[in-house]
């Protein structure tokens, strides 16, 4: 299937296959025509992460090259886990990469004169995944990170992102290192014209992580835990949504796995700040989230996995082929799919 | 609006309006991240309001671009969580001494509609939409009479200040009923560097300190849900200072 190589200039071409898991039909449709799927009563719930400059090209202390992509902060908000790749960058494909040098603890990545990280511990799982600690800490971090770091981006893009580029358009805090990508479409307009025919909106912060490294044994322990917050607006609105039989609709798979994190651990949607380390696939049943809005990805990826929890193997392997015979575009700034009964 | 509790960022926070701001809501209980362009006097700023108790930061940048307002307001968020109040306090008058329009560059001209316009506009448009979200919001613009009245040689300024104003009402009927906000400011003339700078021969005893404005300014965050959104209001005109 193709990616679409650069965000689109005009929102409104955006494509959405709407699948209803009831009956199995498959309608084309256009992001817009999401206001007359959704109805009074049913809650949108959004990710409200920005996406942080998560990749750092930097050097060993020998001067060999690197990149670092951050993959989420630990939770003492100091150190960050990350992935290691060697030579190149974004333009070569993830698994053609050159593996990154050998990296052993105590060693010491520099991004600029004044902008470096220690390694803290290296994974038992592949050398490839670290723990950094950078120089400067606190405001300083941030402050450099932002200087110095770039979005995180694929090969199949035509050109560097800018950091707008990777947002959604009600992103605040930096927490995500890849785009929330499921809610770009829905642009301010979109958003008032839904809440004024009586749908519900409310977020989660939700820190989307890294979805392809290049390395096999990584890639499947993919997702790593990802922090999450649930603030009580939300769990107020999840509760008053069910209890007025409206339907909760998820955008994207991050939103999926922070409420039903926190409603596997409590029964059901909790205020909560927490980590995620739920695993969405065949035979998982959610709890909480009736439907969900997606990018569109291929068969093979987790992305694609996660939503065996949602539709039987059949009907996404149809939904798969149609979207391949009719060209829906995959990817970040791809087209879109609307998991939803009617 | 509820002050105490609020995450509030001010642009133009270094000195003048900016910076009494920041000292004022901090002062009432709101994390205060304060964005200019001057780091040293930022720093300055950041540390009298915490040695007062007050928690605010310093976030250093320059508004000429979407790609800057991005990544200012990122690093705000991530030191102070999402705001509910937004004030533009950040203003150019161009080049000083003051000249007439007829005597102004055209590059003059793009360079003070790119801090007091472009900048604003591209700020707002990167906090208006979590604004939405959470159903509450509220944006300050910083005014100016020479939005309304035609002074001269306070063309440069005079127009994006104008156009500023008209931004706000416009912003404020997209968003009509949505909890989010907006409403322009016009703080009257204050004894700031700026004022020296386009009148340096002002008696400066007449001039209001930024302080008193800031905190009438305060009195109207506090009431804001009782004024029309994209009202233009005078602040001397509004209520009395706490």
């Amino acid at each position: 299937m193709t990616a679409a190589d650069w965000p689109r200039e005009d929102p409104a071409l955006h494509r959405l296959l709407w699948i209803d898991a009831a009956s199995g039909r498959l309608e084309d449709k256009e992001v817009p025509d999401i206001v007359r799927l959704v109805r009074a009563g049913d809650l949108l719930v959004v990710n409200d992460a920005a996406t942080l400059p998560a990749s750092l090209a930097g050097t060993t202390d020998a001067g060999e090259p690197v990149e670092l992509r951050l993959a989420g902060a630990c939770s003492d908000g100091e150190r960050w886990m990350a992935v290691l790749f060697g030579r190149g960058d974004w333009r070569q494909r993830t698994e053609a990469r050159p593996a990154p040098p050998v990296i052993t603890s105590g060693a010491r990545l520099v991004f600029a004169p004044t902008f470096a990280a220690e390694v803290v511990c290296v994974s038992h799982t592949t050398p490839r995944l670290v723990e950094v600690r950078f120089q400067p800490s606190g405001a300083g971090f941030w402050h450099a990170l932002y200087r110095h770091g770039r979005p995180v981006q694929y090969s199949y893009l035509r050109g560097p992102l800018r950091l707008a580029h990777a947002q959604t358009g009600y992103a605040t805090r930096p927490w995500a290192v890849e785009p929330p990508s499921a809610g770009r479409p829905l642009s301010l307009a979109l958003i008032r014209r839904l809440l004024a025919i009586g749908v519900e909106i409310a977020a989660v912060t939700h820190a989307a992580g890294l979805s392809s490294t290049g390395d096999p044994a990584l890639d499947e322990s993919l997702p790593l835990p990802e922090r999450f917050e649930i603030p009580p607006e939300t769990a107020r609105a999840v509760a008053a949504t069910r209890a007025r039989n409206g339907r909760v609709v998820a955008v994207g798979t991050s939103v999926v796995r922070a409420l039903e994190a926190s409603a596997e651990r409590h029964g059901h949607v909790v205020a909560e700040t927490g980590v995620a380390e739920i695993r969405l696939g065949p035979g998982f049943q959610p709890r909480t989230v009736d439907g969900l809005l997606t990018g569109v990805h291929e068969p093979g990826t987790t992305h694609h996995a996660l939503l065996r929890a949602f539709l039987d193997e059949d009907l996404l392997a149809r939904a798969s082929r149609h979207a391949e015979e009719r060209g829906y575009l995959i990817h970040e700034f791809g087209d879109s799919w609307l998991l939803l009964a009617a | 609006m509820e002050i105490s509790g609020s995450t509030a960022f001010i642009t133009g926070g270094s000195r003048g309006l900016g910076a009494a701001l920041g000292q004022e809501l901090a002062g009432r209980g709101a994390r205060v991240v304060l964005l200019a362009r001057g780091g040293e006097a930022l720093a300055a700023i950041v540390d009298r309001i915490r040695s007062t108790g007050g928690e605010a930061y310093g976030v250093v940048g320059d508004l000429g671009s979407l790609d800057e307002a991005h990544r200012m307001i990122g690093e705000s968020a991530a030191l102070a969580g999402a705001p509910e109040i937004l004030v533009h306090a950040a203003s150019t008058l161009g080049r000083t001494p003051l000249v007439p329009l007829v005597d102004t560059a055209p590059a003059e001209l793009e360079r003070v509609l790119r801090v007091n316009l472009l900048g604003p506009f591209g700020l707002t448009l990167a906090v208006a939409g979590s604004m939405l979200v959470r159903r509450r919001g509220l944006v300050l613009a910083i005014s100016s009479d020479a939005a309304v009245m035609p002074y001269q040689r306070w063309g440069a300024y005079g127009v994006s200040k104008a156009a500023l104003d008209h931004l706000v009402r416009i912003w404020a009927a997209e968003l009509e009923g949505s909890g989010v906000r907006f409403l322009s400011l016009d703080p009257g003339e204050m004894d700031t560097e700026m004022h020296a700078a386009a009148m340096p021969e002002a008696d400066r005893a007449a001039l209001r300190p930024p302080a008193e404005v800031a905190a009438r300014i305060a009195s109207i965050v506090t009431a804001a849900e009782s004024v029309p959104s994209g009202s233009r209001l005078e602040v001397a005109r509004w209520g009395r200072a706490a």
